[in-house]
């Protein structure tokens, strides 16, 4: 196999930390308005606006705040995390200092997954450089009174933990299990201070704009997803890798990119994402429309999407935190349900029954993951209704 | 006479913050704290105040959410989802335990979307929980079962297991656990580490594999619990309950050659009308003394008695310590001197504070001393064989179970207590032998322990064994009445709920020493202007804060006397009284143990006829004294926090 290909141009072009003393010039509000003018929202999946969660982080009182990395890149085909943290590690550290003054923190955390423990002694070594050169510590770049540092800590391999609220848990060195919101993280977030958590993309294009401007960010992507993507594109094609898209990218110019010009599916947004057959192709990749952390996972012609679903299933089984009732018993029970459908034993009428279940799991699900757990078999279901049909059991009961 | 009342306040627990205290959104704006904000559920509008969460300010307004892992005892964990509600303008559906409410919100409650989730959420429940209703003990008192009634569940959706996946444990005296019960609502788990600060319980395992276990899954017997079993009493299903020596009891009823003698102790007599369907809060003493006989007990005592005698011995050690710290300047003393007669702070005491054992007072708890009296000196008395006289005690507590187990306790040559049984078991028996309990007529206890004191009865409430103490110290010491010191001897700065309670009391003047003590100190000029002080904590981490402050050379180092309770509440709260609990239960039960105590003729233990005959015909050396120390003292077992 080639290398992977991994493009991140726009990444490349940037002068270092031009954007934080660009942002150390500016007042703690201009800083965040001019995120807010850029329409940046959370490259980790959420899609929350980034203005505002560090608006409201800095209008908390308190002089103990933190500004969390969330690096668990934990997703089912996302590795755009780790293609920036190895090659523009310092573009992430500067967002994340810039955030530290923007909302008042002093401290930071870089919240590494445990699968790059290898990336550790790379990244500590650009921290030692920033430190060295007065990106970090005590009056930072000569601020006057503007001290911040950051940490790395890493995770213990689980996927829930990417989930904001439980990565705080596992910060303070508790099981990985989501917290109640409200209250959320800006307030009450790690240790119970205030708590600006964001995804490694989202840093480092915060340090883009503040460097470029919130207009030269909105010049790409819709209007309601600003910018550019980075996604990491895998499965049945020629070319797999990390690539940089405008938002508002079809499907179709994406598949034409990687070539894969006969996929049957593709699976927008990991495991927790939806599963888009050939007709929907024309759809864009957007908040408002196929949304996605980075993840994109191409299946070809050959693929049983039932075998597709189920593979799903057993990952929410094994990862729900099994804190809450509908996805802690919601996904065993569709993941054994897919297994009734491949043996052609189940009813209509269960399969029926298993849908209206995967909406309650989606409604009532205490966390993001068992929101979204069922997003993949209803989709499949949906779409692949030949697929699937053809094994409901005749013998209905 | 000087009376101080202080509380503490620092934080001792070891839970996480997602199972710590409770978990209401902080208000943004200070100036916020105590404002009303308005929401409307359901169609009505009702104010509350900021932070309260969806489902109190439903209850306010009499809509009822059906829940699961909430507990008004524990801490909010929003894990079950049963309470879910829809809010406007909110895609995902809320938990309204969990949700606190610091803007105007629009909230409806049983939309169709809600109904079906928590039908979904109810039937995914059934289709984890193996095991037959019929024969679970928690059978017509589950709120599983209830849940599954109020929504109709009318066959199990998504099917119902067909073999267990856990094995049970059944190695406590006390605490028996089947996971094959647990729905993971997690309220033992809160209870433990949070309610109680002990930690034996946690989740482990992620996804389908979630269960509840101890450390490395050890049994239950092995690891640190101090079998209170506040767990089994929040636990919604069957999945904890009490190790039940009903079976036992009945065979030692049934068998002709035995004298089955039981003793009953204050809390259950004020919370068994619960298992009757009364309101909690009448206690039922006398009707259950007949209703016990109709079950077939040979006699029916009153742990009165040896609450009354524990006064004495555990007075007396008190006054000795003193004496020789005060006067001998003996710096070996271990002061405070703690309570004893709560056998889940004695295991708690034993595991995470072993160094301060010398501090317990040697003295056995009412219970053990009640059956080394019985299987000595009453066998002697009545002529009958020790060996065939079967001691049953029933407690509002499971950790005692465990204490007339301890090896240690068979001073009589016999084991002391040979079974011990909850409220909720006698209720059972009771029902089983036919007896309408609430419609029985009343009769006394039996001679020759009949006789109590409103002292013994009070046993039942946090605070009520040192009142009990201080009405004895102080008569003894003073010659004066209590009565004229505290009105009508009540004691009131002990009393209560506040987890720690710290109060001083001087001692005014000192009169004669009266003859049962004579031996003991020559007068009591040594205490003359001396401030007693004292504490009462109720609940293991209240025991914890106070325990913590004493290690730290804090202020309560400097107490006398600590009253110590395992359970919430003290024994009224105990993990074998009526499931449900609360803390307005505990206060109903907390006011018919006081009123007993008022209706005593005689309410100070060292008045109590019975007790002074003993020491005359029996206890011949006194309190502390020799037979006295061979029979109604013990001794623990340092064992520490670390399991091997
Ligand atoms: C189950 C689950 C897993 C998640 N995993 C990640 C992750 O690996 N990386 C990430 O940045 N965000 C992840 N998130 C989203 C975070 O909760 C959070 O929204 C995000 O870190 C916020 O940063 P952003 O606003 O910059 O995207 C996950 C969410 C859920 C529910
Ligand atoms: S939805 Fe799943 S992962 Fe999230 S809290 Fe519930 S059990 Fe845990």
């Amino acid at each position: 196999m080639n290398e992977p290909i991994v493009n991140l141009a726009t990444f490349a072009a940037m002068s270092p930390d031009a954007g934080l003393r660009a942002a150390l010039q500016k007042s703690r509000a201009d800083i965040i308005g001019e995120i807010s003018a850029s329409g940046i929202k959370g490259r980790g999946g959420a899609g929350f606006p980034v203005g505002v969660k560090w608006n409201l982080c800095a209008a908390t009182r308190g002089t103990q705040k933190y500004v969390v990395c969330n690096a668990d890149e934990g997703e089912p085909g996302t590795f755009k995390d780790r293609a920036i943290l190895r090659a523009h590690a310092n573009l992430v550290f500067e967002g994340m200092t810039i955030g530290a003054f923007a909302v008042g923190a002093r401290e930071g955390i870089l919240y590494l997954r445990a699968e790059y423990t290898y990336l550790r002694p790379e990244l500590e070594a650009v921290l030692a450089k920033r430190r060295a050169a007065k990106f970090l510590g005590e009056n930072v770049c000569g601020k006057q009174g503007f001290n911040f540092d950051i940490r790395i800590q890493l995770g213990a391999g689980a996927y829930v933990c990417g989930e904001e609220t439980a990565l705080i848990e596992s910060l303070e060195g508790h099981r990985g299990e989501p917290r109640n919101r409200p209250p959320f993280p800006v307030d009450t977030g790690f240790l119970g201070r205030p708590t600006v958590v964001n995804n490694v993309e989202t840093l480092a294009w915060v340090a883009c704009i503040l460097q470029k401007g919130g207009a030269w960010f909105k010049t790409t992507g819709t209007d309601k997803s600003t910018g550019l993507k980075i996604l990491s594109i895998s499965g049945d094609c020629a070319r797999p890798g990390v690539y940089e898209f405008p938002f508002g990218v079809t499907v179709a110019k994406l598949l034409e990119t990687v070539g894969a010009p006969d996929a049957k599916a593709v699976q927008i947004g990991g495991a927790s994402g939806h599963c888009l057959p050939s007709s929907e192709f024309g759809r864009a990749i957007a908040y408002e429309d196929a949304a996605t952390g980075g993840s994109i996972i191409v299946f070809g012609q050959q693929r049983d999407m039932l075998e597709v679903a189920a593979n799903f299933l057993e990952f929410f089984v094994e990862e729900s935190c099994g804190q809450c009732t509908p996805c802690r018993i919601g996904n065993a029970r569709l993941r054994e349900g897919v297994e009734l459908l491949s043996e052609g034993r189940c009813s209509m009428r269960y399969l029926q029954e298993l849908c209206a279940l995967g909406e309650t799991m989606q409604a009532a699900s205490k966390c993001g993951l068992g929101q979204s757990s069922p997003n993949a078999f209803l989709s499949i279901v949906k779409h692949f209704k030949d697929e699937i049909m053809g094994r409901v059991s005749v013998a209905s009961h | 006479m000087a009376e101080n009342n202080r509380k503490l306040d620092d934080d001792t627990s070891r839970a996480p913050v997602s199972q710590r205290g409770h978990t209401v959104a902080r208000v943004a704006d200070t100036a916020d704290i105590g404002a009303l904000v308005s929401v409307n559920i359901d169609g009505q509008d009702v104010k509350v105040p900021m932070g309260t969460t969806i489902l109190e300010a439903a209850r306010r307004i009499g809509v009822r959410i059906p829940t699961l892992c909430w507990h008004e005892d524990l801490c909010i964990a929003g894990v079950c989802r049963v309470c879910v509600v829809e809010i406007e303008g909110q895609r995902t559906l809320q938990a309204s335990c969990a949700y606190p409410i610091t803007a105007p919100l629009k909230v409806k409650t049983h939309t169709r979307k809600v109904r079906q989730a928590r039908r979904h959420i109810i039937d995914l429940m059934l289709s984890e929980h193996y095991g037959e209703c019929y024969s679970c003990a928690r059978n017509n008192n589950c709120q599983l079962q209830a849940l599954a009634q109020e929504y109709g569940v009318d066959f199990f959706r998504f099917g119902h297991p067909a073999a267990p996946r856990h094995e049970m444990d059944l190695s406590s005296h006390s605490v028996l656990r089947d996971m094959n019960k647990c729905v993971l609502c997690r309220r033992c788990v809160r209870t433990c580490i949070d309610l109680q600060e002990v930690g034996v319980l946690e989740a482990v395992g992620r996804g389908d594999q979630t269960r509840i276990a101890t450390f490395m899954d050890k049994p239950l017997k092995d690891v640190i619990c101090i079998n209170c079993g506040q767990c089994i009493n929040r636990c919604p299903t069957g999945a904890l309950r009490a190790n039940d020596p009903t079976d036992e009891v009945w065979a030692a009823i049934d068998d002709p050659n035995k004298h089955v003698i039981i003793q009953t102790a204050p809390a259950p007599r004020a919370a068994i009308g619960e298992c009757f369907d009364l309101e909690p809060g009448h206690a039922l003493t006398f009707e259950m003394n007949t209703a016990l006989r109709l079950c077939g007990f040979d006699k029916v005592f009153d742990t009165n008695f040896s609450a009354d005698l524990t006064i004495i011995e555990e007075g007396t050690e008190l006054i000795l310590r003193l004496y020789k710290a005060l006067v001998e300047q003996d710096k070996s003393v271990a002061l405070p001197q703690f309570t004893s007669c709560s056998p889940g702070w004695v295991k708690y005491l034993e595991h995470f504070y072993p160094e301060y054992i010398p501090n317990v007072s040697s003295a056995k708890s009412p219970q053990q001393m009640f059956g080394a009296v019985i299987k000595t000196y009453y066998a002697k008395l009545s002529g009958i064989d020790p060996k065939d006289i079967v001691t049953v005690a029933l407690m509002p507590c499971s950790a005692k179970k465990f204490e007339c187990n301890r090896p240690e306790m068979c001073d009589s040559g016999f084991k002391d207590i040979d079974y011990g049984l909850t409220t909720r078991e006698l209720a059972k028996m009771i029902r089983e032998a036919g007896v309408d309990l609430p419609r029985m007529p009343k009769s006394d206890f039996d001679d020759p322990f009949g006789t109590a004191t409103g002292s013994g009865v009070i046993f039942g409430a946090t605070g009520g064994v040192m009142e009990a103490a201080l009405r004895t110290v102080i008569e003894i010491v003073t010659g004066l009445k209590v009565e004229n010191v505290f009105a009508n001897a009540d004691i009131t700065p002990v009393r209560g709920f506040d987890g720690v309670r710290v109060v001083e009391i001087k001692v005014p003047q000192s009169g004669p020493v009266p003859a049962m003590f004579k031996h003991l100190v020559k007068d009591w000029k040594w205490l003359e202007g001396a401030t007693l002080k004292v504490a009462i904590a109720h609940g293991t981490a209240n025991a914890k804060k106070v325990m913590e402050n004493i290690k730290s050379g804090g202020e309560l180092a400097q107490c006398h006397f600590i009253e110590f309770m395992g359970c919430p509440g003290g024994c009224l709260g105990g993990g074998g009284q009526p499931i449900p609990t609360s803390p307005e239960i505990r206060a109903a039960r907390a006011r018919a143990i006081y009123s007993e105590d008022q209706a005593y003729a005689v309410r100070k233990s060292h008045e109590n006829p019975a007790v002074l005959k003993l020491y005359k015909e029996f206890l011949t050396d006194g309190p502390c004294g020799h037979l006295s120390h061979k029979l109604l003292h013990t001794h623990y077992t340092p064992r520490g926090k670390y399991i091997a």
